[in-house]
């Protein structure tokens, strides 16, 4: 009888690359109903439309460089990395910069590199990154919040707006963004950071529209509410065992610590951890972003050196650079680091450390 | 954070153990086989005993096919230190010794010993020992080997080797870890046979001296726990722990880490940290061996997996093929996708080849997985660097990194990376969701290694071999140049002796030349004078020494032939030409005095002329043999026969220094005086005789010619000195010197050619 021959270990865990992404999916259910409660329609077709350009563009160089289609499509990664950039972009976002970006991040950050686990760089992140630089104005052209808005968004508005650039009033993009009181609203960060430059304190900053009615004060109308979200599912994830705490816990400390650090030097024009933690993209980076293990750091030690600086340079840039938010910058930047990272932080294999000096039994 | 040994104790007692990095929690299923109690098996029909069934190496077999063979015989013996014997599991008869597949993931033959049982099962006589206690612990040892024993845990290091204790131990641990899923042999076994363990263990105590002994079993295991705990409480050196469940546990290097919280060196042993550690089932064995003398020839197999329908653990005898095992358990080939049995656990066992393969010393488990019970056909896919090899390794490897580098064939990376600190737990392939064998890639990575660097090894030890030989060869080649560089320089020194003997005429080479054309001129019309000198010498009555004459008279002239032809070669007085022409004078001179020692057959073989004819073998000697004392000597004559030349013959310049060299060469070698004064008699008429023919002539000078001459004359005068009558001395001379006169003129009709030819 002629037995099959394999190799150990014969048992594994039952969960694989594809499960592991489905469960991240999962996770962001709880972010992407706070975004569509508070910014509309706008975000689903986001996702779709960068989703269906993800999968087509996966498919088509996968094709080209002559590999399994079914294998490249059932692992799930380029559906998360649509929907991660797709729920970072604008809500009304023109579909083109979309399609853009969503091909630009699977076809060149991801599949030029070799594909899936190659990749030097966070496909979603590099794709925002190049978005942001070549598209400012539509980049930062969030809507308000729904319960500021003059103008509610429902789906067709949304389509509308997203493919033709009128909603089905004729109000173009601007004037979608204007809020109850007639003025256009800009995103919590951004507001804070002209208001600033404008010479305002920090405090009476936060002390706007924006930023009251909210759980606390630097809490911010929506913004906060999604990160609130977006968190929620990334302790989901730790629990699950999908990502490990390290790189979150060090990005949320990082940001804290330099935060707290600007904020003693000088309150008046420093925001505090609070303020950075819940406005804009760092529970959502940190939980879901920072965390893809292509692109981050793989030896313990080397995670929490690789998350600690995504939250400095995050608040540095946010504070002192020319953009609102820079968890996309961060991330890039860190991303480079990272080989250099895991070198430097090998763990000490057993025995390598110095041997044990035995008490006694010297003759 | 060193601990000492008291601390280390304090611990233990408080159920207060370490732990070890990563590792993982597989699904035990160990309720499947350890239900019922250790069963036996019907006798097989064969039993095939692999040589080798240890770390180390084979034995040599002492049995032959035919032979008929006792249970519990050796069947293999090696005077080497790390091989252990086989023996008969039963017995029977060898029918055969051949290869045949055996358990090995390579599925490679190797040589096995096949036995038919007769079915008698007659135990060979047992040698147990009474009172190990006072027995000096070689005996116990020896025994141990005797019987066959290697580590039982899966390793097979002969457990005598282990035993020896070279350090203090401050820790035996007995391992009954058994953290692989599903295997419950060792479970089993502690169970019921738990005092004999407790007898193995006290066996170890008296032979390494332990400070303490722990018993340490995984806590999946209550009842095994609760047997050992109740067949040590009587000894308060030995602890029975309970380890918390996590694979791998039960690796040595884990379980050291988790008992005591030190770690082995990297390239240490166990004992480096004060442990040593043993298998349950070696200790049973250790048992067996010394109070029973029963040498290891079964063990128990746990025989599981959800397509047997009676899991369970049996007595295999070693050698009983694995097709037996499975039939006892019932083995349901249709529940299987593909027909799969694998050998040891399903994180670190092999699967088998074929259901032939006998169980050996370290089989400790069949696995017979039902579809979809294991993941046997991986689906690789691209690894995401999810890092969570890395999380479960036990060893604090980057397994990720360690596959990037392997499967790159990067392989001093991979090294750099600790490769070679893997234990192979299978944790990281376990947790990979991407389904990699990373195990399998380590594997092949750690085997190329090997093969590279055995490779280098080889062609290390070949370069040294090319190298010493080399060098061997150069100084070889230096001796022999610095030999002839002796040779030559003292034949350099002899010639330009010769040369400045030979007249002051022949300082320059000019000078020669002009004189060699003289000479030529001068000799012409003496041509046909040669064979008319020969005319007195057969008046001569000793007829030898005429024979001798004549002899030397032929050699001559052939050696200035060969002087010619040296110098046509040569066409030009440059002196390597002269050093060439030299040669072959030399070596027509020795063919010469051969001639003459021929016909001087009367003559003592022992003359110095024979002695200075190595003619055979190199001319070169005989120049240097002729140096120092003979040169001076020469050079003393030469002065004096000078002197009396110039005297005798005014009128010409250049005199032929030639004769009255020889002459007072001959004068000068003579030692009796009345010797001296006949040969200087003949050598005043050869002088007178020369002076006639060469009237007019420029000397002769060629240091060949001169040289040949001496060695020639050498040989008259030792020829006249060995004869005994003055008389016949004399006419000896007289020969001698006609010869000479003869010879020279023939030289002279050869140096004319020659010089006609320089011209």
């Amino acid at each position: 009888m002629k037995l099959v021959l394999s190799s150990s270990p014969h048992q594994h865990v039952r969960r694989t690359t594809d499960q592991v992404m489905r469960l991240v999916l999962y996770a962001m259910v709880p972010g992407v109903l706070a975004q569509l409660y508070f910014f509309g329609w706008g975000v689903i077709v986001q996702m779709l439309i960068a989703l269906i350009t993800a999968v087509l563009t996966e498919a088509a160089i996968v094709t080209l460089r002559k590999r399994d289609i079914m294998q490249a499509l059932q692992d799930y990664s380029a559906v998360v990395t649509a929907l991660l950039l797709a729920v970072s972009l604008p809500p009304l976002l023109p579909w083109w910069i979309t399609m853009t970006g969503s091909f630009f991040a699977i076809a060149i950050v991801k599949q030029l590199y070799g594909g899936l686990g190659f990749n030097l760089f966070n496909p979603a992140m590099a794709a925002y990154v190049m978005l942001l630089i070549s598209f400012p104005a539509a980049m930062s052209s969030w809507i308000p919040p729904a319960e500021l808005a003059s103008h509610a968004v429902g789906l067709s508005d949304a389509l509308s707006v997203i493919f033709t650039g009128f909603n089905s009033a004729g109000y173009d993009l601007n004037q979608l963004r204007f809020g109850v009181d007639g003025v256009t609203m800009a995103t919590p960060l951004d507001f804070v950071k002209t208001q600033l430059g404008q010479g305002y304190t920090y405090s009476e900053a936060i002390g706007q529209a924006q930023f009251t009615d909210s759980l606390w004060s630097s809490a911010s109308a929506g913004w906060t509410g999604v990160a609130l979200a977006y968190a929620l599912g990334g302790i989901v994830l730790i629990q699950q065992r999908i990502i490990s705490w390290h790189i979150p816990l060090s990005l949320i400390a990082g940001v804290a610590v330099t935060a707290t650090f600007l904020s003693m030097l000088n309150s008046d024009l420093y925001g505090s951890a609070l303020f950075h933690w819940f406005n804009g993209a760092v529970m959502i980076g940190a939980f879901f972003i920072a965390t893809d293990p292509v692109s981050a750091s793989t030896t313990p030690k080397g995670r929490l050196i690789f998350g600690a600086a995504i939250g400095f340079w995050t608040v540095i840039i946010r504070t002192f650079g020319g953009y609102p938010d820079a968890i996309a910058f961060s991330v890039v930047i860190m991303n480079m680091a990272v080989p250099l990272i895991d070198y430097y932080t090998q763990p000490t294999v057993y025995g390598a450390k110095r041997a044990v000096k035995q008490t006694e039994g010297e003759p | 954070m060193p601990y000492d040994f008291d601390q280390i104790v304090e611990r233990i007692d408080q159920q207060k153990l370490w732990t070890f990095p990563g590792g993982v929690h597989p699904d035990g299923r160990k309720h499947l086989s350890n239900q019922t109690a250790i069963d036996t098996l019907p006798l097989p029909e064969q039993l095939l005993i692999p040589l080798k069934q240890h770390i180390g190496t084979a034995g040599s077999c002492l049995v032959t096919t035919g032979d008929s063979v006792l249970k519990g015989q050796v069947l293999t013996s090696s005077p080497n230190p790390f091989a252990v014997p086989v023996h008969a599991p039963t017995s029977g008869k060898v029918s055969a010794i051949e290869e045949r597949t055996t358990a090995h993931p390579s599925g490679l033959a190797e040589l096995c010993i096949v036995i038919e049982p007769d079915g008698n099962d007659t135990w060979a006589e047992l040698a147990p020992i009474e009172n190990y206690q006072q027995q000096d612990k070689a005996v116990l040892l020896a025994a141990i080997c005797e019987a066959g024993i290697a580590g039982m845990g899966g390793a097979g290091f002969p457990t005598h080797i282990k035993s020896t204790a070279r350090k203090p131990v401050e820790f035996l641990i007995i391992n009954g870890i058994e953290c692989e899923p599903y295997i419950t042999a060792d479970d089993r076994l502690m169970r019921e046979y738990g005092w004999q363990i407790r007898q193995g263990i006290d066996i170890l105590m008296h032979l390494i001296g332990p400070k303490v002994v722990v018993v340490a079993i995984e806590d999946n295991k209550p009842e095994a726990f609760k047997a050992m705990q109740k067949v040590c409480e009587d000894c308060a050196a030995i602890r029975v722990v309970q380890i918390p469940t996590k694979y791998p546990a039960g690796g040595e290097k884990q379980l050291i880490q988790v008992i005591t919280g030190r770690e082995v060196p990297r390239q240490g042993l166990p004992a480096d940290v004060g442990v040593m550690m043993f298998n349950v089932g070696t200790c049973y064995a250790i048992a067996d061996a010394i109070l029973y003398g029963k040498p290891l020839i079964q063990r128990v197999v746990t025989i599981t997996g959800e397509a047997v329908l009676k899991p369970q653990n049996v007595w295999a005898l070693i050698g009983t093929p694995v097709q037996t095992l499975l039939n006892k358990a019932q083995y349901q080939i249709k529940k299987q996708k593909v027909p799969t049995v694998i050998m040891g656990g399903p994180m670190m066992g092999f699967t088998l080849p074929s259901v032939n393969v006998p169980v050996v010393k370290i089989t400790n488990c069949l696995l017979v997985p039902a579809k979809k019970e294991l993941n046997l056909n991986q689906r690789e896919l691209a690894c995401i660097r999810c890092s969570a090899c890395a999380d479960a390794c036990p060893v604090s490897l980057l397994p990720q990194q360690m596959y990037w580098h392997s499967k790159a064939g990067e392989l001093d990376k991979a090294q750099e990376y600790n490769l070679f600190d893997c234990i192979e737990c299978g944790a990281c392939a376990y947790v990979c969701p991407s389904e990699i064998p990373l195990v399998h890639y380590y594997r092949k990575a750690k085997s190329q290694i090997r093969i590279q660097r055995d490779e280098k090894e080889k062609a290390e030890k070949s370069r040294q071999r090319f190298e010493a030989r080399k060098a061997r060869l150069e100084k070889e080649q230096q001796e022999r140049e610095a030999k002839h560089k002796q040779a030559a320089a003292a034949r350099k020194q002899a010639t330009q002796n010769t040369a400045s003997a030979a007249g002051d005429a022949a300082k320059d080479k000019v000078a020669a030349a002009l004189a060699r054309a003289k000479a030529k001129k001068a000799s012409q019309a003496e041509a046909t004078v040669a064979p008319a000198a020969e005319a007195p010498v057969p008046e001569n009555d000793n007829k030898a020494k005429v024979a001798a004459a004549i002899a030397r008279a032929k050699a001559k002239k052939a050696q200035q032939e060969a002087a010619s032809e040296a110098a046509e070669t040569a066409e030009s007085t440059s002196s390597p030409a002269d050093a060439e022409s030299e040669r072959k004078a030399k070596v027509a001179a020795a063919v010469a005095r051969a001639k003459a020692k021929k016909a001087a057959a009367v003559q003592p073989a022992e003359s110095p002329a024979t002695n200075a004819s190595p003619s055979d073998h190199a001319p070169a000697e005989a120049s240097s043999e002729m140096s120092a004392e003979e040169q001076r000597k020469a050079k003393i004559a030469a002065a004096v026969a000078r002197a009396k030349a110039k005297k005798q013959a005014t009128e010409t310049t250049a005199t032929p220094a030639q004769p009255a060299d020889d002459e007072a060469q001959t004068a000068t070698e003579d030692d009796s005086p009345e010797a001296q004064r006949k040969a200087k008699i003949a050598a005043a008429v050869a002088r007178a005789k020369a002076k006639k023919q060469a009237a007019e002539s420029a000397a002769p000078a060629e240091q060949t010619d001169s040289e040949a001459e001496q060695a020639d004359d050498k040989t008259v005068a030792s020829n006249t000195q060995e004869d005994d009558s003055p008389e016949a001395q004399r006419k000896a001379k007289i020969a001698a010197a006609v010869a000479r006169a003869k010879a020279k003129k023939a030289q002279r009709e050869a140096q004319q050619n020659s010089a006609e030819d320089n011209e």
